[in-house]
């Protein structure tokens, strides 16, 4: 079985990203580099209102002050913010009326993806708002919502349509000065989601965003605010896969919930950008700032993930539980191979009374990858009665990889109760020689070992994301995990 | 079915069979016996292919095909299977996916196609009556919380969604009660055909008293050292094997 493991792990490391093409569409870009000048180019070009541009050159001196972080365990090579482009917009040729005038290239991409607009349309009652690059291309069933009164739409337009509410929600739960790379995006942000669910509404459909990074050099800086009003439920989905480049990309993208009383958001990503290729070459550094405001009492906002891409990741998907039984939850699924590299983990604030979260994080690593969980619990002195459960577990293939774990727990309130549960396991030759006993390659093998180590995570996806994920955990640990 | 000629097989260096031969034809069933550590699990696992050990000489050929050239899957596709002495668990992995999927496999292997989400639920449900199994089966992840004879009737029971020509039980009858010993039994007796054969690797007589065997090989040392039928193993039962080590010594 010795020798068999180490062919799976080496074929492991041959495997190549399945997504890698490149789709020709024209493109509107701006020079490289990035200063004052290109601030304001951006915020031109999106012909917005004065405030957001003042927010953005707010946002732009804050990062020169900053420095770029290096806390984490991660190994990053040194990014050239010159060097990027800070806007890029598919041409738009006119006003699309109906998915039979999308650009038939751009269709074609989402259709090598497998998330043909057409078939989500018709099959899943799925309002899909497709973003190539940084500018959204076309909404779906965005009449259907709006009955409802739900706001579902590109960024960009809801700073024209809805100014007020995007601008009264813009930066208070992730502040222009939070971090480095969210002082970036602040003032770079190019397009991205806003949706907004009024009082008492519950989404008939899940939203679903599907971004890609489509422009060579381009980084994508990406801005979604989410807001449920008092009552209102909304689960959002959001997928990414991106195509294979030899250039790293950078991307800092930033997600901002904000949950009222008795509202309820649930947040699914399946996250699949470039990872580089086997020598750990090019791939996407994604540097995400995500974090949920549980306003007011009895809110609750949830964060699934599942993580196969990007070369390096650097993502903490937070919930800040401000109002009185308040709850936040985190489950995580991190899959590293080749060189990856996985820092990834979440926070839990616990101000109110009687809040409670749970964090369920399940690291995979293959090949010579790295894969850290990071982790912060914090009990106030006035969150009276709070509690936190969490669990996480790694999971190593082969010995050549790394599974770290640093969890920080603050408790300032003798009432609260803090738990936490860490394991690491490999997969066993016993295992794979079951399975395989029974007639499942050694791919498939891996494939249902590892999926039903993450099953717990999986679980907490819509269907069809589910089935979504599954295959994309076995794709990427492929030839060895089928 | 299955020849295996002069079998010699070590692990780390030590010669575990020391020149095994044994054929059996399809319609048997053939009862391996003998004291600990003669070398009885190792054969069971070098017939399913476990890569820890190593076959330094001699061959085995089941259905005109050379078995050791073949992956262990592959070997499970015509129809090799192995009942674990220890099964494990996969946790997360429910039953009805482990042998949707193994099914799914070994139909494609023979170029049938996968049954239907109905199909499969269909014949699952016929199999597990066949073993005694509850409903709540197909849920639960793959041995995992099983107890003792559980896991035990679970191996009798996927070896009936599988349908071996060839079914090698590694000491299946070790910790079960005298209710599941009959229910493994049972099952094995009605999966028994003239196209498939099984291979009961087993401590005990009393195991015989319910699957009938057409011979009984006495191993000791590596090798089968005694071959008779039925009454062999009673004569074991009520003797030990010190009488063998016996003859063979003289």
């Amino acid at each position: 079985m010795a020798k068999d493991e180490q062919k799976i792990i080496g074929d492991v490391t041959n495997s190549d990203y399945k997504y890698g093409f490149y789709s020709d569409i024209e493109t509107d870009t701006i020079a490289k580099g990035l200063s004052e000048e290109t601030v304001r180019i951006i915020s031109m070009k999106k012909e917005e209102p004065e405030w957001l541009l003042d927010f953005r050159l707010k946002a732009y001196r804050k990062w020169l002050t900053m420095e770029e972080p290096d806390w984490a365990h991660l190994n990053i090579p040194p990014i050239d913010f010159q060097d990027i482009i800070y806007y890029a917009a598919p041409k738009k040729k006119k006003e699309l009326e109906s998915l039979n005038e999308v650009d038939p290239e751009l269709l074609d991409t989402f259709n090598k993806l497998g998330i043909s607009l057409e078939e989500q349309k018709k099959l899943a009652g799925v309002a899909v708002d497709a973003v190539i690059d940084s500018v959204s291309v076309k909404t779906t069933f965005s009449a259907t919502l709006e009955e409802k009164g739900i706001i579902f739409m590109s960024f960009s337009e809801a700073v024209q349509k809805y100014p007020d509410l995007v601008k009264k929600y813009l930066g208070t739960v992730v502040p222009i000065g939070d971090n480095y790379f969210a002082a970036l995006n602040s003032a770079v942000f190019s397009d991205g989601s806003f949706c907004y669910i009024p009082k008492g509404v519950r989404s008939p459909v899940e939203l679903s965003t599907y971004f890609r990074i489509n422009t060579a050099n381009t980084g994508q800086f990406e801005r979604t605010l989410i807001i449920a009003d008092e009552g209102a439920y909304v689960s959002y989905l959001e997928g990414c896969t991106a195509p294979q480049r030899d250039e790293n990309q950078l991307h800092a993208a930033i997600v901002e919930i904000i949950a009222h009383k008795d509202g309820e958001v649930k947040y699914s990503t399946v996250q699949n950008w470039y990872p580089g290729d086997k020598e750990g070459k090019g791939g996407i550094y994604n540097f995400v700032t995500k974090r949920g405001m549980c306003e007011g009492d009895r809110s609750k906002i949830s964060w699934t993930q599942v993580e196969t891409g990007s070369a390096i990741t650097w993502k903490y998907p937070s919930c800040v539980l401000k109002g009185d039984f308040s709850v936040g939850e985190f489950y995580s699924v991190a899959v590293t191979n080749n060189y990856q590299q996985a820092d990834t983990g979440s926070k839990m604030i616990h101000l109110g009374k009687n809040t409670k979260s749970t964090i369920i994080s399940k690291g995979i690593s293959a090949g010579k990858s790295h894969n850290s969980y990071r982790g912060l619990v914090r009990i106030n002195p006035k969150a009276d009665n709070s509690r936190n459960f969490s669990q996480c577990d790694s999971l190593l293939l082969g010995d050549k990889c790394g599974a770290h774990t640093f969890p920080y727990i603050e408790s300032m309130n003798t009432s609260a109760i803090v738990e936490h549960e860490a394991t690491t396991s490999k997969i066993s030759d016993a295992q794979l020689f079951y399975c395989q006993q029974r007639g499942l390659s050694p791919e498939k093998s891996i494939g249902l070992i590892v999926n039903g180590y993450a099953k717990e995570v999986l679980n907490q996806l819509p269907m069809e994301f589910a089935m979504e994920a599954q295959k994309l955990l076995s794709i990427s640990l492929e030839n060895s995990v089928g | 079915m299955l020849q295996i000629k002069d079998l010699h097989v070590s692990v780390q260096g030590k010669e575990i069979l020391t020149g095994l031969n044994l054929e059996v034809n399809a319609g048997e069933v053939h009862a391996i016996m003998g004291p600990n550590g003669t070398g009885k699990s190792t054969l069971a696992s070098v017939i399913a292919g476990n890569e820890n050990y190593e076959v330094t000489k001699g061959e085995i050929i089941y259905n005109s095909k050379n078995l050791l050239e073949l992956s262990i899957e592959d070997r499970a596709r015509e129809g090799v299977f192995l009942g674990f002495q220890y099964p494990v668990e996969i946790p997360g992995v429910s039953m009805t996916n482990f042998m949707r999927t193994a099914l799914d496999e070994i139909r494609e292997y023979r170029g049938e196609k996968p049954l239907s989400a109905a199909q499969f639920l269909k014949y699952m449900k016929q199999k597990k009556a066949l073993v005694e199994m509850q409903d709540k089966l197909n849920n639960r992840s793959v041995n995992e919380g099983f107890s003792g004879g559980e896991k035990k009737k679970n191996e009798i029971f996927q070896m009936a969604m599988l349908e071996p020509k060839l079914a090698i039980l590694d000491e299946t009858d070790s910790g079960l009660d005298i209710d599941a010993l009959r229910i493994v039994a049972n099952g094995v007796t009605k999966l028994k055909s003239p196209e498939n054969a099984t291979i009961v690797i087993t401590h005990y007589q009393r195991l015989l008293d319910y699957i009938v065997p057409d011979f009984v090989h006495v191993m000791y040392e590596g090798r089968i050292v005694k071959t008779g039928d039925k009454s062999l193993a009673l004569e074991l039962e009520e003797k030990g094997y010190d009488w063998i080590k016996d003859e063979l010594k003289a």
